[in-house]
């Protein structure tokens, strides 16, 4: 398992970061949040369909590409880098990994070769309070004749206005065991409030009120482990994000230092910033080290999969969060402005931290696996 | 290298060192001192050590990659690698610790001549010179470029002047690699030289060091007209500093991996014993966090070690890598050393009982400050990467 990419993957992160930076540069989500007329660009949406990025990671079985996740962590680093909008996170990392982990054959074949053709957007529905928490779940399915209502409420559900099917967390009432419930999200009794995010993206909060459900929608989880798993490839492939965000920011900053004139130097002289910088280079090799690692993971089926996600989510959300602020200290004054990019680095920073986990959840969590 | 070959190579190697590391060789290594560093002022321990010595040494394995002209085994890397997991497997101990081996020899083999190789290298791999390094004085330290030992040219000889600093095992060597000003004219790193001076010659004297921790792994040592040989010097006068930094690189590697595996000093353990877990968690939440901030930056730091490995491999070296290993391993081993002093509390503070080796873990904690000053600073390294990995301006 070498820490290396191939050159197939190689290939495709050269290729993806040409079209995004291309295509969907720091400005078109300057655009979108500025024009606040939909929530992602379609146009950008189908060319990356196009270029296969929603098959990457589905089997070839159900009409995927089934280049593996790395290579998916290779996109998720590109869109990091310009913080493209799209639906990737929700529907290509999340509800994909959701149905490729747990879904029976049934459900394989109803909705992955749909996702890869990109008909069809997903959205997954878990966390119930301000933090993420999967231990503590009180959505309900309950039995009604042939069937079930549900009924709960989801909150932080990322890309929850776009969908067009809902992947929701839950326990049949009179069980301790998760099941997953997948339904079209303009079912009758459901309820979804948009809101937009310090990121100018949008997540909504979903109320369920009997909702009804047919048996073939229920995804059964008779192992806690795999319902991890789903959470752990995600937060490995939320890391590839934070990686390319992190990255961006650190050469925008080192960018500024070169060229920054005070006191008649360039502020790239003074070693109490160049000191900083070298750390934080240094830091970001670690981050580098450890997202390949988790990817490999994945790919590899490793068994200790959920500490390195941990560590990986930890380490990148200590590691996101010092660089993006001292991407704002270094600019100085011009980094408080909304003319450059750099305060969205910042935004997208603290919603990627509090997403799936933030540092001490993971660190915390850690600890737990690892036996004390 | 076929994965036949490899398996082929890695089971002979097996057979062979089950056969010939004697059972006494094996385990863990308390202190280096212990080992047989070579020279002529060390002898053999026991007779193990003695067999285990001439075993390696006549398999070539004493400095596995070096040819076997030289005394080597010349393997490939592959091969080394192999054997490097072979022995570690088995817990062999190092037959030789040798700075003639991880320093003076890759400066030879690169910049030396032949006469040199021949000369120098067999009397490494076959233990008989024990070498010394001198770099730093007394005014050249994190400006090492600055050093003043001066060797004037005499005609058929040269004549040193100076002294050195922070020579590990200075009173133990026989002979002593340095870097001397042949030039005081042109711009520092312009006029220093690299040279091979014999410690038995008149005029050189060492004087011990007494460290913060007790011990005195370092001298001092003094040059008053003493006669060096004109071809002792290695490489082209003048263009030592290119050889020094070739050799800093690989003293950084060595310095930023010491201690990573010691199994003894792995803090969760140490924890694990030192309390007792309430509902599986350590009671004190302070410490808690404390043991997997450390865990996390020691694992991926290891990961990244790794990835370098890999990298290499696939032919993506980065030239700068050595100041990040040394910066990031010397600051995890001094957090790593500081925890462990936090998780035994009192007990390791007694330096006189023999319960606990005469404050064993006090000493390696005391020690553990060197690591970020040895070898170039922690900042020295932080300028290093400022300037040739970022690119950011000097003026």
């Amino acid at each position: 398992m070498a820490l290396v990419l191939n050159e197939e993957q190689q290939l495709l992160k050269e290729s993806v970061k040409d079209f995004l930076d291309n295509k969907a540069p720091v400005s078109a989500l300057r655009k979108l949040r500025d024009e606040n007329i939909s929530d992602y660009d379609d146009t950008l949406w189908s060319e990356m369909i196009e270029m296969g990025l929603t098959s990457l990671t589905i089997n070839e079985e159900f009409g995927g590409l089934e280049f593996g996740y790395v290579a998916l962590g290779q996109v998720l680093e590109q869109t990091g880098r310009n913080l493209s909008v799209s639906p990737m996170i929700s529907t290509v990392l999340m509800s994909t990994t959701f149905i490729n982990v747990l879904g029976n054959v049934f459900q394989k074949n109803k909705y992955l070769p749909e996702i890869a053709k990109g008909n069809i957007k997903i959205c997954l529905a878990h966390q119930e309070t301000s933090h993420f928490n999967i231990k503590d779940i009180n959505t309900k399915l309950k039995v009604d004749g042939d069937s079930y209502v549900l009924n709960g409420e989801k909150h932080f559900v990322i890309d929850a206005g776009i969908s067009d099917y809902i992947i929701v967390l839950a326990k049949f009432e009179t069980e301790s065991n998760y099941i997953g419930v997948i339904l079209r999200s303009n079912s009758d009794g459901i309820k979804i409030n948009i809101s937009r995010l310090l990121d100018d993206r949008k997540v909504g909060d979903i109320t369920f009120k009997n909702v009804k459900i047919e048996k073939e929608s229920v995804i059964e989880i008779n192992d806690f482990k795999l319902l991890e798993r789903v959470f752990d490839i995600s937060s490995i492939g939320l890391s590839c994000e934070m990686l390319g965000v992190s990255l961006e920011a650190f050469d925008k900053t080192l960018a500024y230092l070169k060229d920054r004139q005070q006191f008649g130097v360039t502020i790239g002289t003074f070693q109490a910033l160049q000191h900083r910088a070298a750390k934080m280079f240094i830091e970001l090799e670690l981050c580098k080290s450890v997202v390949i690692k988790g990817l490999k993971a994945i790919d590899s089926d490793l068994s200790n999969l959920n500490e390195i996600a941990s560590l990986a989510k930890a380490k990148l959300g200590r590691t996101i969060k010092l660089i993006t602020n001292e991407a704002i200290q270094m600019h100085g004054g011009i980094g408080m402005t909304d003319d450059i990019d750099i305060g969205f680095y910042i935004k997208r920073a603290r919603v990627l931290q509090q997403t799936l986990g933030d540092y001490n959840y993971h660190l915390t969590r850690y600890a737990e696996i690892s036996g004390y | 290298m076929s994965e036949n070959n490899k398996d082929d190579f890695r089971i002979k190697t097996r057979k062979w060192l089950e056969k010939n590391c004697p059972m006494s060789m094996r385990g863990k290594t308390d202190d280096i001192k212990e080992l047989f560093w070579g020279g002529e002022n060390t002898s053999f321990t026991s007779e193990d050590q003695k067999k285990w010595f001439e075993a390696m040494y006549h398999k070539g394995w004493i400095a596995p990659q070096w040819e076997q002209k030289y005394g080597g085994g010349g393997l490939s890397i592959l091969e080394n690698k192999i054997l490097l997991q072979e022995m570690s497997r088995l817990k062999c101990k190092q037959p030789l610790i040798s700075f003639g081996i991880s320093m003076l020899g890759p400066a030879l083999l690169k910049f030396g001549n032949e006469n040199q190789k021949d000369k120098y290298l067999n009397e490494i791999t076959n233990g008989k010179i024990r070498w010394a390094q001198g770099y730093s004085e007394p005014n050249a330290g994190s400006d090492l470029a600055g050093l003043q030992c001066k060797a004037e040219d005499k005609g058929d000889h040269y004549l040193i002047n100076g002294s050195k600093i922070w020579t590990s095992y200075g009173d133990m060597g026989d002979w002593i690699f340095c870097l001397v000003r042949t030039d005081f004219e042109v711009k520092k790193q312009m006029g220093i030289s690299f040279l091979l001076i014999d410690m038995k010659s008149e005029g050189v004297m060492t004087r011990a060091i007494k460290l913060i921790s007790g011990k005195s792994p370092f001298t001092e040592t003094f040059f008053d007209n003493v006669k060096v040989p004109k071809e002792n010097l290695v490489g082209e006068l003048n263009k030592g500093w290119t050889i020094a930094k070739y050799l800093l690189t690989h003293e950084r590697q060595m310095i930023g991996g010491m201690g990573g595996d010691d199994e003894k000093f792995n803090p969760r353990e140490i924890a694990l014993e030192s309390f007792d877990l309430k509902d599986g968690i350590l009671p004190n939440p302070i410490l808690r966090n404390e043991l997997s901030e450390y865990e996390m930056d020691d694992k991926i730091f290891s990961m990244t070690i790794e990835r370098a490995i890999d990298e290499a491999k696939a032919g993506n070296e980065s030239g700068a890598a050595s100041s990040l290993f040394k910066y990031y391993g010397t600051e995890l081993n001094q957090q790593r050393m500081e925890l462990i002093m936090s998780l035994t509390g009192s007990s390791e503070l007694i330096m006189d009982s023999e319960k606990n080796k005469n404050g064993y873990i006090a000493a390696k904690f005391l020690r553990s400050k060197g690591n970020t000053i040895e070898g170039g600073t922690s900042e020295v390294q932080l300028n290093i990467i400022s300037k040739n990995i970022l690119g950011l301006p000097t003026k």
